[in-house]
């Protein structure tokens, strides 16, 4: 059962916000650059980039440890580490950029707009707190309900998240793993934002479990009609349960388009070994962490292509120019000089190319 | 809080009274100096009966263990804690009862002035932290920790009491004065409690505002306090209802062990101001050995402390569900 974005948007059960355009897609995230300062100069996690985000869609964003998935997630709602800034780029959600908007207005659009499961609910979860009335805080007061109305969808939620009844007076510390986790995504559908982000909302969960949160999220995002951004280290993951997929490396983006397409037929030679090194996307559930060689240093990336150094195809123009993002008919997107920004190349189904070294993976 | 918590902190309390009963005991028995020289120490010239019989009266004839101590015992249940060599025989636990209430009301009061304080101004300046407030407030505790609380007393004494006269130099209350009402004693308590409140205050607050800054400081990098802030909440009731909750349970266990440092301070600050205090009598009852009340004053402290301790456990108890078991 698909919806159209039409539909979803129509579920929607409080009004757009102000200043939003109605024909805008729903994120649409440009050139975002986000940055840490050191002492030591500025550390380039997030250099340049962009994705888009359709209505009911869902995004999964992978990449090797430290390439910036966190930090684009966070970038989205502005809630960096104190030394992170978005030096450049746009967030527009329904057209409304929020990377200019004060603290004061962002708070507006958080959590009712976007909301995130945060990795390993144990420690995102307030100990003191009772987890009902964690879940009932945003419902009290972002939608201003009553606090009665407020513990009535806490119930709620926590049952469409399978969480028994009895449960309801829990602390976090007397829920399993899963629970904990089950409880967080509850708390993030509390406000039933437009987008749900789930930064690897699986890892430290053991593997049944994992399996039940996804197949959770998947069914919830059928049911719901959500908008999901999924950044996880799991390739398989994304193959289950994502419509699009965005491979990131050292901070911009490597490869991007529907997931049929990429996990089919990948373009960028980073992706191509991290599939390399799934070779059964359903059955191994291997980490990305197989690639010889080290991601780039952030706070002084290499000019021109960061993977060249790690790359088996590198080509003299590699280390000098930053590879451009090509876009194909099939509605992948590309960073690599393997394929230049030509028209004749873009469009037609480029030559596979081969190079030493490859077949290792 | 379960009662199988509850019921376990007043064990482990009742049996730490036990044993500082026991030690108290033991410890003054150690002493050098023999009780009967102390009682006679007036009278010169004492014959061999008259110390014997002395002995005798007060019962220092018999074996320490197991005939002292047992009397020992059986008397502090029943809150008997003997007489004082000194004060013409009163019995202890009137003396005690008499300085009690002037070193309840002073440092009571100081450390609820102190705890509210030092946790307001470090709860805020740990949360604007790097800010005007944080560097000055900073500044300032360090300076007020590491001020011993004689030198922060006398300070006070010379500018506000010698040098200005604003306030009395010492005591609890002006002496012969005849009061038209209980209005008027509590005013003339007020004026003389003051100072000596102020430096109980002083000296306590900076180490609550330090402790308080680093527990905020620590809470406010924890992943919940992300979680709060992803929800859209204000900076406030982030503040407020998710980081200050979680950071006073590092607080409220130090401010419990802090407590019985406090009893030395007691010592100080009422000599300072000569304030008819436990500390005055802790001081006045070393100096002339008066061994019955030293004893009496050491358990009374060390219970204080004790129960300080209950209270905290049972504070935290309230504050964190993770103990409840
Ligand atoms: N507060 C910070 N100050 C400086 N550098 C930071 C800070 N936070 C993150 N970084 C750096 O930014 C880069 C991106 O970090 P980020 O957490 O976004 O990566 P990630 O893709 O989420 O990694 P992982 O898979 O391990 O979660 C990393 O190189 C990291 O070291
Ligand atoms: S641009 Fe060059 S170095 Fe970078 S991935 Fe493509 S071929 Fe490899
Ligand atoms: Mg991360």
């Amino acid at each position: 059962m698909t919806q159209t974005p039409d539909e979803i948007r129509g579920r929607r059960q409080w009004p757009l916000p102000k200043l939003a355009d109605p024909a805008a897609p729903l994120l649409e995230v440009r050139d975002l650059k986000t940055h840490f300062r050191l002492e030591r100069g500025w550390v380039r996690a997030v250099d340049g980039v962009s994705f888009s985000l359709a209505d009911g869609e869902a995004l999964g964003l992978a990449g090797e440890s430290g390439c910036g998935k966190t930090t684009t997630a966070l970038s989205l709602v502005r809630l960096l580490p104190s030394n992170g800034r978005i030096r450049g780029g746009s967030v527009e959600l329904f057209g409304i950029d929020l990377v200019p908007k004060s603290e004061r207005a962002m708070q507006r659009y958080r959590w009712r707009e976007i909301s995130i499961v945060f990795q390993g609910a144990m420690n995102a979860l307030n100990p003191v707190i009772r987890v009902a009335d964690q879940i009932a805080e945003p419902i009290r007061h972002r939608l201003g309900q009553s606090d009665t109305a407020a513990k009535r969808r806490a119930a709620e939620l926590l049952d469409l998240v399978g969480i028994p009844r009895k449960r309801l007076g829990a602390y976090p510390h007397e829920l399993s793993g899963g629970m904990r986790q089950r409880a967080m995504i509850a708390m993030a559908l509390a406000c039933d934002p437009a987008i749900v982000i789930g930064d690897e909302p699986t890892t430290a969960l053991d593997v049944m479990v994992q399996a039940q949160i996804l197949l959770l999220l998947e069914q919830l995002r059928r049911d719901l009609g959500l908008s999901l951004i999924l950044i996880t280290h799991d390739l398989s993951v994304i193959a289950e349960t994502c419509d699009r997929v965005l491979i990131m490396y050292a901070g911009k983006v490597a490869e991007e388009g529907p997931v049929e397409r990429v996990f089919r037929e990948p373009r960028h030679p980073y992706t191509r070994k991290l599939l390399g090194a799934f070779p059964n996307i359903h059955a191994d559930r291997r980490t990305l962490e197989v690639i010889p060689g080290q991601p780039p240093d952030l706070l002084d990336p290499p000019t021109g292509c960061r993977f060249a150094p790690r790359c088996p195809f590198v080509m003299p123009v590699c280390s000098e120019v930053d590879p451009p993002e090509v876009r194909f008919d099939d509605g992948v997107r590309v960073a690599c000089h393997l394929f230049p920004s030509s028209d004749e190349v873009s469009g037609a189904s480029p030559a596979t190319p081969t190079a030493a070294g490859e077949d290792a993976a | 809080m379960s009662l199988r918590y509850l019921a376990r902190r007043l064990a482990s309390a009742a049996i730490t009274i036990l044993l500082i009963v026991i030690l108290n005991f033991v410890l003054f028995r150690m002493m050098p100096g023999s009780p009967e020289r102390i009682l006679l120490g007036r009278i010169p010239n004492v014959s061999g009966e008259v110390v014997a019989a002395t002995r005798e009266r007060w019962g220092l004839d018999k074996p320490l263990f197991p005939d002292q101590f047992v009397a020992y015992l059986a008397a502090t249940a029943q809150g008997d804690l003997g007489f004082s060599y000194g004060a013409r025989g009163r019995p202890v636990t009137d003396v005690l009862l008499q300085k009690l209430g002037p070193t309840l009301l002073l440092f009571g009061l100081g450390e609820l002035i102190a705890i509210v304080l030092g946790l307001a101004l470090g709860a805020y300046s740990g949360w604007r932290r790097g800010g005007v407030l944080d560097h000055l407030g900073n500044g300032l505790s360090l300076i007020l920790y590491s001020t011993p609380y004689f030198l922060l007393g006398m300070a006070l004494l010379l500018i506000f009491a010698t040098g200005l006269g604003w306030f009395p130099t010492f005591g609890i209350d002006t002496v012969g004065r005849v009061y038209s009402g209980p209005l008027d004693q509590i005013a003339d308590i007020g004026f003389h409690l003051a100072l000596p409140l102020a430096t109980v205050a002083l000296g306590l607050v900076g180490q609550y505002s330090i402790l308080m800054r680093s527990s905020i400081v620590e809470t406010l990098s924890e992943d919940y306090i992300t979680t709060a802030r992803a929800k859209g909440l204000t900076e406030g009731r982030v503040l407020r209802t998710h980081a200050i909750p979680n950071a006073l349970l590092p607080a409220v266990t130090l401010i419990a062990i802090n407590l019985g440092y406090v009893v030395a301070g007691a010592i100080t600050v009422e000599v300072v101001f000569n304030w008819p205090g436990l500390g005055t009598l802790t001081v006045d009852a070393l100096s002339s050995r008066d061994f019955p009340v030293l004893q009496g004053v050491f358990l009374l402290l060390s219970v204080g402390v004790v129960l300080a301790n209950l209270v905290a456990d049972l504070t935290y108890g309230i504050l964190d569900p993770r103990v409840r078991t």
